[in-house]
C-alpha cells in the first residue's frame, strides 16, 4: 500500500472534517484529540495496518487498540475512509442504536477491537493480543494508541512493565503527546516529567516525532516496524497539537470535550478547505 | 415553572459551603469540571489535590488525610470509583476512614456517552461495604444539604450524582433532608413507589397518571441506600401492602435490592422491581436511555398495577 505524503495529507484533511462534522451534529464528543491524532491513524491504517475492511473480523487481522476512546471520532473517520463502515454510519455517532457509540465499542462497530471508555486499558489488552499472536505464531502486531493524561493511570505501567518483561515485541505504542488532558494542560494536572525516559527506564524501544508531519510519522511508523525493534515492545511519542488544524481548537483544553456552535461549524469548514469563506 | 438542576451543581455548591472548615480538602482526577469541584479547586487550591488520571491513587491519599485529622471529598465519574473499588474496601472501609467519594455521571441518563461511562452497579458495590454509608439523591437542593452533613458522620460515604438536570422537588425544603431517612413526597394508600436519584420524579409522574386511572400511590425520596430507612419502609407495607421500587441502576444490587433484603425479615408485602433490567447501556440521550431500559413513568406505573394485583 504506497500512498505519497500529498495523498496521506488529503486522507487526513478529508478525516478532519468528517470529525468536525460529527461532534457538530451530536453537539457532544471529544474533536481536541481526535484532531490531534488523526495524522498518526491515517498513515498507520493507510500504510501499515493488515487489515481487510470486507472481512473485518479476519483472525490473522493487526490489531488497533484506540485506549483513549473518546476520540472516537477520528477513528470512526479513517474506519469510513478505510472502507469499514459508511460515510453515512458516521452519522449515527452518539445516536440511539448507531455503530458509532459514543467511545469506540467492538461490540458495535466493524473494525473496532477493543471496547474503550476508560482509561488505562488498552494497553494491557493489546498485551494480550500480542501475546495471543505469539502463542499462535503469527505474523501479526498489535497497535495501541494512547494518550497522555492517560499515562497517569497506575495500570499503563503494569502493562509496559510486563510487555517489557515478555519481549513482546509485536506490541507497538503510539502515544499522542498532546499536552492537554481534561480540566486542563497535563502539567497543571500531573506533572509527567521526562517522557521518554521513563517508556526506556521501563524497557521499550523509544522514538520521538512531530505527530503532525507526515514524513516524520512514515519514520516512525518505520521505526516501530525495524527487525531491531521488534525484539520488545517499542512506543513512537508524537508531540501533537490537541485540536490541531482547527485554529480555535488548538491547544485550548475548552475543546478537550466540547462541540463547536454552528459559527465555529462554519469557520472550521473554511480552514479545512470544505466551503469558501 | 419547575426549575431544573443537576444534582452535580448541589455537590460543587455544598463544598463551597463547607470550605469554611478548614479540615475540608477535596481531591480530584482529572474530572472536576464534570463532578463540579472545579469551583472548590477555584477558591482553595491550596486545598485540593490533584493526582492526575489516577483514581485508585486518589483514593488512598484520602484515606492518608482522614487518617491525618483531615476530611476528603474525592470525585470523579461513578463508573471510575468503581476502579478503585479495591482501594475503598481494602484502604478505606475496612480502617473506616471518613472519605467522602462522589461518583457524578451515573446511570444510563448520563446518555451519549454510551455505555462504558453508564455506571449502573456502583450503588450495589459500595453497598456491600461495611461502615460505608450510600446515597443517590434526586436534585441539587438534597444533594447539596447532604454533602453538607458528611463532615459531621464520621465513616465513609459514596454519594452518586447525575450529569443531566432533573426536576427540582425540595426548593426551600432542605430542612426536611437528614441521611438515613427517606422523604415521603406524596401521599396514597394503594401503592408505595421508592425511587431515588433521576427517576424520583419520573416516579412522581407515575403516581400522577396513576391517580387519573383511580389509583392513589405514595411516592418516596429514598436518597440513602445504606443504611436503608427500615422504619419508613414498614410504615409504607402497612399503609399500602404493595411496594415497587425505581432505580436507574441494574436491578440487581442496588435500591430494590436493599428493600427486598428489609421486607423478607420484616414486614413483607409484594414488590416490584424497575430498574435496568440486567443489560449494559448504549449511547442515547438521557430521556431516550429512560425508555430503552424500560424505567421511565410509564413502566413505573405498570409495575406499581402488577404490584397492586399481587396483594
Ligand atoms: C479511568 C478514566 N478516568 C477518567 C476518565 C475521564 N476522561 C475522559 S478523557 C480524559 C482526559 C484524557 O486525556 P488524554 O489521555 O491526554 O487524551 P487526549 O488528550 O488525547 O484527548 C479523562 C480524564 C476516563 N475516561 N477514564
Ligand atoms: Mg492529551
Amino acid at each position: 500500500m504506497s500512498k505519497t505524503i500529498t495523498e496521506l495529507e488529503e486522507i487526513a484533511r478529508k478525516c478532519r472534517v468528517e470529525i468536525v462534522k460529527m461532534v457538530h451534529r451530536a453537539q457532544a464528543g471529544h474533536p481536541g484529540g481526535s484532531l490531534s491524532e488523526i495524522d498518526l491513524l491515517t498513515a498507520l491504517y493507510a500504510t501499515r495496518m493488515r487489515v481487510k475492511a470486507d472481512e473485518p473480523n479476519w483472525s490473522d487481522r493487526d490489531r488497533f487498540i484506540l485506549s483513549k476512546g473518546h476520540a472516537s471520532p477520528g477513528m470512526y473517520a479513517i474506519l469510513a475512509e478505510m472502507g469499514f463502515i459508511s460515510h453515512e454510519d458516521l452519522k449515527s455517532y452518539r445516536v440511539l442504536g448507531g455503530v458509532c457509540q459514543g467511545h469506540v465499542d467492538m461490540k458495535w462497530c466493524p473494525g473496532v477491537d477493543f471496547s474503550a471508555g476508560s482509561l488505562g486499558m488498552g494497553l494491557s489488552f493489546g498485551m494480550g493480543c500480542a501475546s495471543a499472536a505469539r502463542i499462535d505464531k503469527s505474523e501479526r502486531r498489535a497497535f495501541v494508541m494512547i494518550g497522555d493524561g492517560e499515562m497517569q493511570e497506575g495500570s499503563v505501567w503494569e502493562a509496559a512493565m510486563a510487555a517489557a518483561h515478555h519481549e513482546l515485541g509485536n506490541l507497538k505504542v503510539i502515544l499522542d503527546r498532546n499536552r492537554i488532558q481534561n480540566d486542563d494542560f497535563c502539567k497543571e494536572q500531573m506533572r509527567m516529567f521526562d517522557i521518554p525516559a521513563k517508556w526506556k527506564a521501563f524497557g521499550w524501544n523509544v522514538k520521538e516525532i512531530d505527530g503532525h508531519n507526515m514524513a516524520e510519522i512514515m519514520e516512525g511508523l518505520d521505526f516501530l516496524e525495524a527487525p531491531e525493534n521488534c525484539q520488545g515492545p517499542s512506543i513512537l511519542i508524537a508531540h501533537t497539537i490537541k485540536g490541531g488544524g482547527i485554529s480555535y481548537m488548538e491547544n485550548n483544553p475548552s475543546f478537550h470535550g466540547a462541540a463547536p456552535n454552528d459559527e465555529q461549524f462554519h469557520q472550521a469548514m473554511v480552514e479545512l478547505g470544505e466551503v469558501e469563506a | 415553572m419547575t426549575r431544573m438542576a443537576a444534582t452535580r451543581d448541589g455537590y460543587g455548591q455544598a463544598l463551597l459551603d463547607l470550605a469554611d472548615n478548614e479540615k475540608v480538602v477535596v481531591l480530584e482526577a482529572d474530572l472536576g469540571k464534570s463532578t463540579k469541584s472545579l469551583h472548590f479547586r477555584k477558591a482553595y487550591p491550596d486545598r485540593t489535590i490533584s493526582c492526575g488520571i489516577g483514581e485508585q491513587n486518589m483514593l488512598l491519599v484520602g484515606a492518608g488525610l482522614a487518617a491525618s485529622g483531615y476530611i476528603p471529598f474525592a470525585s470523579t465519574f461513578a463508573i471510575f470509583t468503581e476502579r478503585a473499588f479495591e482501594q475503598m474496601r481494602n484502604g478505606v472501609a475496612r480502617p473506616n476512614l471518613a472519605v467522602h467519594l462522589c461518583g457524578s455521571h451515573g446511570g444510563t441518563h448520563t446518555g451519549t456517552d454510551g455505555s462504558s461511562a453508564q455506571s449502573i452497579e456502583d450503588l450495589a458495590v459500595f453497598r456491600t461495604l461495611p461502615n460505608v454509608v450510600v446515597m443517590h439523591p434526586c436534585d441539587d437542593v438534597s444533594t447539596r444539604a447532604l454533602t453538607m452533613q458528611l463532615p459531621g458522620l464520621g465513616k465513609p460515604s459514596y454519594m452518586r450524582t447525575a450529569r443531566n438536570k432533573t426536576p427540582v422537588l425540595y426548593d426551600g425544603r432542605e430542612d426536611e433532608i437528614q441521611i438515613g431517612k427517606g422523604v415521603v413526597l406524596r401521599e396514597g394508600y394503594d401503592v408505595a413507589i421508592i425511587s431515588c436519584g433521576v427517576l424520583v420524579s419520573e416516579s412522581l409522574k407515575a403516581a400522577e397518571a396513576l391517580a387519573e386511572e383511580g389509583i392513589n400511590a405514595t411516592v418516596v425520596d429514598m436518597h440513602t441506600l445504606k443504611p436503608i430507612d427500615g422504619e419508613l419502609i414498614d410504615s409504607l407495607v402497612a399503609q399500602c401492602g404493595a411496594l415497587v421500587t425505581a432505580e436507574d441502576h441494574n436491578v440487581i444490587g442496588g435500591l430494590g435490592s436493599a428493600v427486598a433484603e428489609y421486607i423478607v425479615s420484616n414486614s413483607f408485602a409484594p414488590l416490584e422491581m424497575v430498574g435496568v433490567p440486567d443489560r449494559f447501556g448504549e449511547s442515547g440521550q438521557a430521556d431516550e436511555m429512560l425508555e430503552v431500559m424500560g424505567i421511565s413513568a410509564p413502566y413505573i406505573a405498570n409495575a406499581a398495577k402488577e404490584a397492586i394485583s399481587r396483594k
